[in-house]
């Protein structure tokens, strides 16, 4: 006695078991999407990563027309000391002029200090400007030797193929001495 | 079908096999018998009772952190706790930590930040052996994962310190406790009635700052218990939902089939 | 069809082009689509896939651990916590792993007395076994390096203790520890070195586990019944029966191995393994991890240092000729009335054997180590080979169609049964 296998189902129990196989394979998917979340979150800066890892500077040795690097959440920080011709010079441009439009008084607190990663907005490199003897550009501020952006006084983008600005980080003075970033 | 009665005797021996083994490997260790003490964090539904944690933190600071390190955690982790962030900057500013090297390339002293791990009495482990009689007080922050007992034996040690019996050797510089393995501990009796005011009244017995202390120290070892427990209870609801489904459709699947 | 390409039965245009020139479609309809299987495994059949599963889940959360895992001395202890703590669902991810080792060697114990009560070890299936003690070993080395990478104080001692095993070979046997060790003791190249091999092993075993599944495939599976199916009335395909029953099994699984990791996910472990690693201080008792148990304790049942090593590794070395030392030509013990006591005896004197070795090797547990150590040889090198030879089975049913349609067992006295059946 040669048993076949078993003929399909008649259609009724079959659109039953259609159903009961839909809803489960339906519940173990988001098992399965739900299982998915832990793995990617996990690569997510981790939480001592995202802890308020803030640098504190000491301005008192910088002395006006100067400027220094600090680190910054393994970035480059510009400190400049402003002198009163600098700050006049990003006073008095217009905003026609600029790509991205800002005024010089949106990124100070105090007028004399200049404070912004120095990180090159267009693809990521270090511009120059930090040293006097660096070559700061037509605009005064600082000259990125990779694609040729140009950066004023102000730390905005005056020429070049960068988009923005400069980034200003957070910052906040402690002291008239020093500052804590981040 | 008649196998599946030897079956589920052999897997139901397997089973009680696997789970009491881990119990013959604790009974090794030793004879102690620690008091059983309830916790709010026992069992499956149990959570840290908050109040309980923060007082176990006031004891750490004002009495335990003299000795005992707990370089694992992070001052910014007190906000699990229940701690404002202005309250967690108060404590790391209280203590003072090594940064450095300055412009000068000398390390120097600064007061705490929410960033920082917790302080360490002792820059390293022989500074803290010279100043503890050559032992050495182990770091706390996962002291109730790495003792058989756990909180409760915390709670044990520190309110177990007695006399010693008579006859019973004491070494030099050792103190006696009923539940330190070999009964001698270099550490003295730490905790003394009202040794520490407790911000909300609560009395501060010896017992209660044990309790506390213990709470605070499981709360350090295992932060993520509350959040592991609520999800295990989310994914065995849902496995055993959708082993109802599975089952359901493997009978139906194997309907069509004589076994 | 063109020269040099394959056969393929697909309809989609696409699937097709893939499957004419890479006929992995092909292979997986045939291999776990209609694959004919046996129609009458019992659930103690789910564990080979569920050993699978768990393989994947090491694998996947290894390699995320790893992520954050260094492998330095100074920092594998605290790189650990700093997962648990800091990094977004880290504990779960180490909680998986940890226990997720303990249930693969639940799921391969299981699988590994399934074969030998079924006598799946049984000709034509020698080399599926064998493939199967290698997987065996090649875990059991992965389980103990993994171990040790955390530097707590049981994988600093239980790594100088089980390296130190290899000293009592004679003439090269110290030579041998230090090239494990890379230099004098456990220290940072050991640990380094066993971080490197622990991500490799695993991907070894897959490869072995390809080859098993492939020596399954050639035979076909072994049944409850231990013969072979006679024809298609016997056999049913592998989806959707099997993939449906290998599901349920599966979220049976993961209800344990959530209880684990959620509720108790030190349960299994030892304490003093949150304790770092100090070279200083011994444990009082140094324990291996609970799968280990049974091996620790043959290997400290011989007061020989070197008869214990050699009996240690001689207690897995047996498993790979039991097919040559079981002689009895029928397959499943549910037709050997006088062999099934002697091994369900045998799971009994694994379980003491596990129990013993958890403590201190003091008496009473010397002596019960070495009676149950004594029958866990008896019965491969003894028992096994006389009852081949004096035992007389059960009369075994027709086929696997017949019990089922009259309703399970053997066949009742007045059918004609079939005399005893070639393995």
């Amino acid at each position: 006695m040669a048993d076949t296998l078993a003929s399909p189902p008649p259609e009724q129990p079959e659109t039953r078991r259609d159903f009961l196989v839909l809803v489960t394979v339906s519940f173990a998917a988001i098992g399965v999407g739900a299982v998915v979340w832990p793995f990617i979150s996990s690569m997510n800066p981790s939480r001592d990563v995202l802890a308020l890892a803030s640098t504190d500077a000491e301005l008192g040795a910088i002395a006006e027309g100067q400027a220094v690097t600090v680190m910054w959440r393994g970035k480059p920080v510009f400190i400049r000391h402003r002198t009163a011709a600098e700050i006049q010079e990003a006073r008095a441009v217009p905003m026609g002029d600029l790509k991205d439009p800002a005024t010089d008084q949106s990124r100070v607190q105090r007028d004399a200090w200049l404070i912004v990663v120095g990180i090159c907005t267009h693809l990521g490199c270090v511009p120059l400007g930090q040293k006097p003897t660096d070559n700061r550009g037509t605009y005064g501020g600082w000259f990125c030797p990779c694609h040729g952006s140009q950066y004023d006084t102000s730390g905005r983008i005056r020429q070049g193929p960068a988009p923005s600005n400069l980034l200003v980080p957070t910052y906040t003075f402690l002291s008239d001495d020093k500052i804590r970033i981040g | 079908m008649k196998l599946s009665i030897k079956a589920a005797a052999l897997g139901a021996a397997l089973g009680a096999a696997l789970l009491l083994a881990p119990l013959t490997v604790r009974a090794a260790e030793g004879e102690i018998e620690l008091p059983k003490v309830h916790f709010s964090f026992d069992g499956i539904f149990g959570s840290f009772d908050r109040a309980s944690a923060q007082r176990g933190l006031q004891v750490y600071k004002e009495v335990c952190s003299a000795c005992h390190g707990m370089h694992l955690l992070s001052y910014r982790n007190l906000v699990d706790l229940g701690l404002t962030p202005e309250q967690a900057t108060a404590v790391a500013a209280s203590f003072n930590i090594t940064d450095g090297p300055n412009d000068e390339g000398e390390m120097f002293e600064r007061p705490g930040r929410l960033s920082d791990r917790f302080h360490n009495p002792y820059p390293n482990a022989n500074a803290a052996r010279a100043a503890n009689n050559g032992a050495l007080p182990p770091d706390l922050s996962v002291i109730t994962k790495a003792r058989e007992g756990g909180a409760e034996y915390v709670h044990a040690i520190l309110t177990g310190f007695r006399d010693p019996p008579p006859g019973f050797a004491m070494g030099d510089g050792m103190h006696y406790n009923a539940y330190f393995p070999g009964h001698q501990i270099a550490m003295p009796p730490i905790l003394n009635p009202d040794q520490v005011t407790y911000g909300d009244h609560t009395p501060a017995t010896v017992d209660q700052m044990a309790r506390d202390v213990a709470t605070f120290l499981t709360w350090a070892a295992e932060p993520e218990l509350e959040q592991r427990r609520t999800m295990g209870v989310k994914i065995i609801l849902f496995l055993v939902v959708l082993a109802g489904l599975t089952y359901a459709v493997k009978r139906k699947v194997w309907s069509d089939i004589p076994h | 069809m063109a020269i040099g390409l394959h056969d393929s039965d697909l309809k989609n245009p696409v699937l097709r082009w893939v499957d004419q020139r890479l006929p992995i479609f092909s292979m997986m309809q045939k291999e776990y689509g209609t694959f004919p299987t046996p129609k009458n495994f019992n659930y103690f059949w789910n564990f080979g896939a569920l050993a699978m599963v768990t393989l994947a889940v090491m694998i996947l959360t290894g390699v995320f651990l790893a992520m954050n895992y260094t492998a330095h001395t100074s920092m594998a202890f605290d790189s650990v916590e700093r997962i648990m703590r800091d990094v977004n669902y880290g504990w779960l991810l180490r909680y998986i792993h940890m226990n997720g080792a303990s249930m693969f060697f639940i799921v391969v114990y299981i699988h590994i007395f399934r074969g030998m009560y079924y006598g799946s070890y049984k000709a034509p299936r020698e080399l599926l076994w064998m493939s199967g003690v290698v997987i065996f070993l090649l875990m059991m080395a992965t389980a103990f390096m993994g171990y040790v990478l955390p530097w707590g104080q049981m994988s600093f001692w239980g790594a100088t203790v089980i390296t130190n095993l290899f000293s009592a070979f004679p003439l090269i046997g110290d030579s041998i520890v230090t090239w494990l060790w890379g230099g004098f003791s456990v220290d940072n190249p050991t640990l380094n070195r066993f971080f490197s091999l622990h991500y490799l092993l695993p991907f070894v075993i897959a490869g072995v586990v390809f080859l098993h599944i492939a020596a399954l495939h050639i035979t076909g599976s072994n049944n409850p019944l231990g013969i072979e199916p006679k024809g298609p009335q016997d056999t049913i395909p592998f989806h959707p029966y099997y993939t449906v029953k290998d599901s349920f099994g599966m979220v049976v699984y993961l209800i344990v191995f959530a209880i684990l990791v959620f509720f108790i996910p030190n349960y299994l472990g030892h304490p003093d393994n949150y304790i770092p690693a100090n070279p200083l201080v011994t444990p009082p008792h140094i324990v291996p991890e609970w799968y280990f148990l049974p091996f620790y304790a043959i290997l400290r049942a011989v007061p020989d240092k070197l008869g214990g090593v050699l009996m240690m590794f001689g207690s897995i070395a047996l498993l790979f000729v039991l097919p040559w030392l079981d002689g009895s030509p029928v397959r499943s013990m549910r037709f050997r009335p006088w062999a099934r006591p002697f091994f369900l005896l045998w799971v009994v004197a694994v379980v003491v054997l596990g129990y013993v070795g958890g403590k201190p090797a003091e008496e009473p547990f010397v002596t019960i180590s070495r009676f149950a150590a004594a029958y866990y040889f008896a019965y491969f090198l003894v028992i096994l080979p006389l009852l081949a030879r004096l035992e007389r089975p059960l009369p075994l049913p027709e086929s696997i169609s017949r019990p089922v349609l009259h309703g399970g067992g053997p066949l009742p006295a007045g059918a004609a049964a079939k005399p005893m059946e070639k393995a």
